[in-house]
C-alpha cells in the first residue's frame, strides 16, 4: 500500500499534540508526514512562557523529546512559513520555496496577539507576548527601563504583568473592562483579585480605554486614556486578546467565521474535507478557543478522523485554574450563571482576600459552575462534581465556607464520584483509571500515581484529589495509611521535628515521655536520633543517644553482609593529595582492608573488624582525614569536575566551590542521605542534575538544581535559580536543606519529597526565595547552629575513652570474631561465602 | 574410699562483664563456651540470646536496636531489620524462626550467663 501525504502547518502546542497522538496511534505508518514550523524551534510550552524568566531554558520548555520526530520519520521544516495552499493541485508552498504535495492537510497555525489600532503603537518599547522571541525582546528592553504597562487585564495580560515584575519593573495593568479577567470571573471575584494583585505592588487601572501612545525619539514615554488621563511608561506590552491565524485558509477560499477562524465541523474538517483545522485557528460552534484544553481535544478528534475513528467534538470545558503572582484563580462550568433559573451561593472575605462563588441548578440538585479567587484548593473537586453531575448536599454553601474546627462538616468525598469522572483534566485521566492503577500496582503515594498514570503532571490542581484516592483505596485494601511514625508515636516525622524544636526537647526519652508511649523501636529511634541531631547536633554516641542509632551510626562505619565494617574518610570535592592517597594505602595495608573507589569520588576500605575501627581512625585522623559520614543519613559527597583551574572548557572553579559546600554541610543529619555535585561548565561532567542539590557553573555564576535522584528511580533535578553568586546560592541551600529536614517523611529522599509537594518548584521558589511562609530567617539560623557546632565525629570518639570502649566485638575477650573469614581474590580478599564457612553455623540455626 | 571429687565441675554460668558495661537499651556480645551470645538491656530487663542472625547469617544481633512491640521487648537485626522477642528468641515477623536464649542474671553488679542455651521450648528451628 502506498503511503499518503500528510502536511501539518504549524508546530505549536496543538500541532505537536496532533503529531504525538498520530504517532502513538499505530497508524502513522500509513502516512508520509511533513510539518512546517514558522518559529525557529519546535513546539514548546507557551502556557509556561514566564518560566523562561524563572531560569528555564527554551530547551526545558520544549515539548518535543529530542529525536522524537526524526525517529518517527517526520520531516520537519523549521523556521519556514507556509505562504499558500493550492487546493486544486493539492500542495502547499513555503517562504523558502518548498512545494509539498498533500493528500490531507492539517492547519494548526494558532493565533496572533491582537494589537488594538492605537495611535503610536509602532514606537520602540511596544511589544506583544506570545513567543520565546517576544519574551527575549521584552527582557532585553527591560534591562534599560524601569516601568512597564500591560494593556489587557485578562489571563494573558496578568501573565505578562507577572513577567514584567519578575524582570524588576514597576508594573501597571490597564484594562478596558471594569474588572480583571472579565471573561472568567465575576465582579466579586474581580475585586478580590484586584486587591491581591495591588498588594503585590502592581498598579491596576480598570475601565480605561487607551487612545494614544506618546513617544520621544521613537521611544515610548506615555500612554493616554479616553478619559483624559495619562500614564508615564517606558514599555508597553499588548495583551488585549488574540486573533486566529486564518489568512492561509482565507486566501484559498475555505469558509471563515464571522469573527475569524477556519470553520470546522464535529470531525475538525473545514469546508474542504481534505483539510482539517485544529487549535486556536479553528472556529467551532461560532467561536474560537484560546485555551490549550480545547486545542488538545481537537487534536484528538482530528487524529480520530484521520484514522477512521468515531471521535466527535462536543462542548468544550473552558474551566481554568491558575496561579498568577501567587494568587490562585479558578473558574469552571457556567461561572457567569447564564443558565435560566440558576442560583448563586457566594462567600466573600475581603480581609483574607478570598472569594468563592457556586452556581447551582434551579432545583439546587447540581453544581453548574463557579469562581474561586484567593484559595482554590477545592477546584479539582468542585470541577469533578460539576462534570459528573453528582447530587449536591442539602446546603451547598458548605462546599465553599471556611471549615471551622468545631463543625466537622466535610465535602462529599471524591469517593462519591463515579469511575468515569475525569480527575486530571490536563491529561484526561479518569477516576477509574487512577483507582485501578493504585489497586493493581499497589501504589502508596501521590508521586507513584503521577508516574504510573500521568495524572497530576499538568497544572497539578488535582493533586489533592489524587491524595484522597490513594488514601481511600489503601483503606479499602486494609492497609495502614496514617503518617504516624510507628506505634510509639502517633505523630508524623514533621510534627515530631516541630515538637523537638519548639519545646527544646533534647533526648528520645524526653520526647517519648511527653509525646509517645512504650519503649520505642528500630523505626522511631533512628528517626528521632536524626531529628535531634539536625536540631541540636550533639554527638550521636553520647550516652542518651547511642541506643537510638542504627548500627552504622552506632559504630560510625558501614556494616557489610558478614558483619564487618567499611570505612570511608571524607575527601571534600574529590580533591586528594598524594600524601593522603599514600596514607590511605598504608592504613589499608596495615589493617588488611579491601580497597575500592566509590561512585562519589572517595575510597572505601572494607573488612574492618569492630575493634579495628579506632586504630584505623587514629591513623586516618593523623593523616588529616575526617569522618565521611558514609554511614549516616547525612551529607555524603559534593562531587566535582576539575573546573576552570585546569579544564579548558570550565567557566568557574567548581572544585573550590564543591569543597566549600561540602565543608559547610558535612555532618548534617537529614531524613535520608544527601548527595551533591558541582560542574564547572554546561558539559556537566559532575552529573549535578542527578543529585539532591546540584550546581552547574555559568559564565555569570552558578545555576542551582534541586531534588534530583540517581539510584533506583532516577529523576532529573529541577532548575531552581540561575546565575547565582556563591553566597546567594549558599543562602538558598541553607533554607532548602533545613526546609527538607523539617518537613520530609522518614527515609524520604528529596526527589520523593518534591514529588509530593503541592505547587512544585514554583512553590519551593515562593517559600525559599520570596519567603512566602516567613520562615527563611529561622531556617538560616537553624543551619548556622548546625554548621557552627560541627565536629568530626570520629575525632570526638577517639578522644573519649567511654565511647571508645564500646568498639569491641566481645565484651569479655579481646579475640577477633572467628566468623570473619577471608578468601583471596584479585590480589586482595573477599568475605568467605556462607558455604565456605558452614562449620561455624550454630547447630540450632540450620 | 578413693577421692573422686577433685576434678571440679565447670561452673554452669560465666561472669562476662559488669552491668554498667552495657548502656541501657543496647546490647553487647560475649563469647560464652565458644558461642557468641548477645546480652541486651531493655529497661529493667536483662536478656541473653544467640548472636547469630539466621536471616543474614552473620553474628550481629547484639548490635541491633532495642525496643518493644506492643509491650514485647525486642531487638532488631542490624542487617535486614527482622525483630526477635528478647524473652523467647521468637522472630516476630516469621513464626518459623527462633534463636536460642540463655539464662542470665545480675549478681553484685556482674552479669552471669548460663553456658548452655535454655531447653524445652528451644527446639531452635
Amino acid at each position: 500500500m502506498t503511503k499518503r501525504d500528510l502536511v501539518v502547518v504549524g508546530n505549536g502546542m496543538v500541532g505537536h499534540r496532533f503529531l504525538e497522538l498520530l504517532l502513538d496511534s499505530g497508524r502513522a505508518g500509513d502516512w508520509n508526514i511533513t510539518t512546517f514550523a514558522e518559529e525557529a524551534r519546535l513546539a514548546y510550552d507557551r502556557v509556561n512562557l514566564t518560566g523562561f524568566l524563572g531560569g528555564k531554558t527554551s530547551g526545558e520548555l520544549s515539548l518535543v523529546a529530542p529525536g522524537r520526530y526524526e525517529d518517527a520519520g517526520v520531516t520537519v521544516h523549521l523556521g519556514d512559513r507556509v505562504t499558500s495552499i493550492d487546493r486544486h493541485h493539492k500542495q502547499v508552498r513555503s517562504e523558502r520555496g518548498r512545494s509539498i504535495p498533500y493528500d490531507v492537510l492539517v492547519l494548526a497555525t494558532g493565533s496572533a496577539p491582537l494589537v488594538p489600532p492605537i495611535d503610536g503603537r509602532e514606537a520602540q518599547g511596544c511589544f506583544v507576548y506570545r513567543t520565546v522571541e517576544d519574551l527575549e525582546a521584552i527582557r532585553a528592553w527591560a534591562e534599560q527601563v524601569e516601568t512597564g504597562v500591560v494593556i489587557g487585564g485578562g489571563l494573558l495580560g496578568l501573565e505578562a504583568a507577572h513577567a514584567l515584575t519578575r524582570l524588576g519593573l514597576e508594573t501597571h495593568v490597564v484594562e478596558f473592562a471594569p474588572r480583571l479577567m472579565s471573561m472568567q470571573i465575576d465582579e466579586g471575584g474581580g475585586e478580590i483579585l484586584r486587591s491581591k494583585i495591588e498588594a503585590l505592588g502592581i498598579s491596576v487601572h480598570t475601565g480605561k480605554k487607551t487612545t494614544r501612545i506618546a513617544s520621544e525619539n521613537g521611544r515610548v514615554t506615555e500612554i493616554h486614556f479616553a478619559d483624559g488621563g495619562a500614564l508615564g511608561t517606558q514599555m508597553v506590552v499588548f495583551s488585549a486578546g488574540i486573533s486566529a491565524r486564518d489568512e492561509l485558509a482565507r486566501e484559498c477560499g475555505l469558509a471563515i467565521g464571522e469573527r475569524g477562524g477556519v470553520v470546522i465541523d464535529d470531525h475538525c474538517r473545514t469546508s474542504d474535507p481534505d483539510i482539517l483545522a485544529i487549535g486556536e485557528c479553528a472556529q467551532y460552534r461560532e467561536r474560537t478557543y484560546g485555551l490549550v484544553g480545547p486545542g488538545y481535544q481537537m487534536a484528538r478528534t482530528a487524529v480520530s478522523t484521520l484514522t477512521g475513528g468515531e471521535d466527535r467534538l462536543g462542548m468544550f470545558d473552558m474551566s481554568t485554574k491558575l496561579k498568577l503572582l501567587g494568587v490562585e484563580v479558578a473558574s469552571f462550568g457556567d461561572a457567569q450563571a447564564t443558565q435560566p433559573g440558576s442560583r448563586v451561593v457566594a462567600f466573600t472575605d475581603s480581609v483574607g482576600g478570598i472569594y468563592k462563588k457556586l452556581v447551582v441548578s434551579a432545583d439546587r440538585q447540581r453544581l453548574l459552575g463557579g469562581v474561586l479567587v484567593g484559595e482554590a484548593s477545592s477546584y479539582g473537586h468542585l470541577l469533578s462534581l460539576t462534570q459528573s453531575r453528582t447530587p449536591l448536599p442539602a446546603r451547598p454553601e458548605q462546599l465553599i465556607l471556611p471549615r471551622l474546627q468545631s463543625d466537622g462538616a466535610t465535602l462529599p468525598g471524591v469517593e462519591a464520584l463515579p469511575d468515569t469522572s475525569t480527575i486530571c483534566t490536563c491529561q484526561n485521566v479518569s477516576k477509574g483509571i487512577i483507582c485501578r492503577a493504585i489497586r493493581t500496582q499497589e501504589l502508596t503515594s501521590v508521586g507513584a500515581v503521577k508516574s504510573a498514570t500521568t495524572a497530576g503532571t499538568g497544572c497539578g490542581s488535582c493533586v489533592p484529589l489524587l491524595g484522597e484516592l490513594v488514601t481511600g483505596e489503601m483503606k479499602r485494601a486494609g492497609k495502614a495509611v496514617s503518617n504516624h511514625l510507628c506505634e510509639h508515636f502517633p505523630r508524623s516525622r514533621q510534627e515530631l521535628h516541630h515538637l523537638v524544636r519548639v519545646h527544646g526537647i533534647r533526648s528520645f526519652d524526653a520526647l517519648l515521655a511527653s509525646h509517645g508511649r512504650g519503649a520505642g523501636c528500630e523505626i522511631c529511634k533512628p528517626a528521632v536520633a536524626s531529628i535531634l541531631s539536625s536540631t541540636w547536633n550533639e554527638h550521636v554516641l553520647d550516652d542518651q543517644h547511642v541506643g537510638l542509632q542504627d548500627t552504622n551510626d552506632r559504630f560510625l562505619a558501614n556494616i557489610q553482609r558478614d558483619g564487618s565494617y567499611s570505612v570511608v574518610p571524607r575527601v571534600p570535592g574529590g580533591e586528594i593529595t598524594p600524601d593522603q592517597l599514600i596514607a590511605l594505602g598504608r592504613t589499608a595495608q596495615k589493617f588488611g582492608l579491601y580497597s575500592k573507589i566509590t561512585g562519589a569520588q572517595r575510597v572505601d576500605l572494607f573488612g574492618a573488624r569492630l575493634e579495628q575501627l579506632p586504630g584505623i581512625w587514629r591513623d586516618l585522623i593523623a593523616a588529616g582525614f575526617e569522618s565521611g559520614h558514609a554511614y549516616g543519613k547525612a551529607l555524603r559527597t559534593v562531587k566535582s569536575c576539575v573546573g576552570s583551574t585546569w579544564c579548558r572548557f570550565g567557566v568557574q572553579d567548581s572544585v573550590s566551590f564543591a569543597i566549600r559546600l561540602e565543608n559547610r554541610y558535612k555532618g548534617l543529619r537529614s531524613p535520608h542521605k544527601l548527595k551533591s555535585a558541582v560542574s564547572g561548565c554546561a558539559r556537566e561532567c559532575a552529573e549535578a542534575q542527578s543529585k539532591d542539590f546540584g550546581v552547574i557553573a555559568t559564565e555569570k555564576g552558578y545555576n542551582l538544581y534541586l531534588c534530583g535522584n540517581g539510584g533506583m528511580k532516577p529523576q532529573h533535578a529541577q532548575l531552581f535559580a540561575t546565575d547565582l553568586d556563591e553566597d546567594t546560592l549558599i543562602r538558598y541551600l541553607d533554607r532548602f536543606l533545613m526546609f527538607y529536614v523539617r518537613t520530609a517523611e522518614r527515609l524520604q529522599r528529596t526527589a520523593g519529597w518534591f514529588n509530593n509537594l503541592e505547587g512544585g518548584i514554583e512553590y519551593l521558589r515562593q517559600v525559599l526565595i520570596e519567603d512566602s511562609l516567613g520562615i527563611c530567617a529561622e531556617l538560616e539560623a537553624d543551619m548556622a547552629r548546625v554548621v557552627d557546632s560541627y565536629r568530626c565525629e570520629w575525632k570526638a570518639a577517639i578522644e573519649d575513652p567511654a565511647k571508645l570502649a564500646r568498639f569491641r566485638t566481645f565484651v569479655n575477650s579481646a579475640e577477633p570474631d572467628p566468623s570473619l573469614v577471608r578468601v583471596p581474590q584479585r590480589a586482595q580478599h573477599r568475605p568467605a561465602t556462607w558455604k565456605e564457612k558452614l562449620h561455624l553455623v550454630p547447630q540450632e540455626a540450620e | 574410699m578413693t577421692a573422686i571429687a577433685f576434678q571440679p565441675e565447670p561452673p554452669e554460668e560465666e561472669d562476662v562483664c559488669a552491668l554498667d558495661d552495657i548502656v541501657p537499651w543496647t546490647g553487647v556480645c560475649a563469647m560464652v563456651a565458644g558461642q557468641q551470645v548477645a546480652i541486651v538491656r531493655a529497661g529493667d530487663g536483662l536478656f541473653a540470646l544467640g548472636n547469630f542472625d539466621p536471616f543474614s547469617k552473620a553474628f550481629v544481633l547484639s548490635r541491633g536496636i532495642v525496643g518493644d512491640k506492643g509491650g514485647i521487648p525486642k531487638i532488631a537485626s542490624p542487617i535486614y531489620k527482622q525483630t526477635f522477642d528478647l524473652r523467647t528468641g521468637q522472630c516476630l515477623e516469621d513464626p518459623r524462626v527462633r534463636v536460642p536464649t540463655y539464662e542470665v542474671r545480675v549478681e553484685r553488679g556482674r552479669v552471669l550467663v548460663h553456658r548452655e542455651p535454655r531447653r524445652g521450648d528451644d527446639d531452635g528451628a
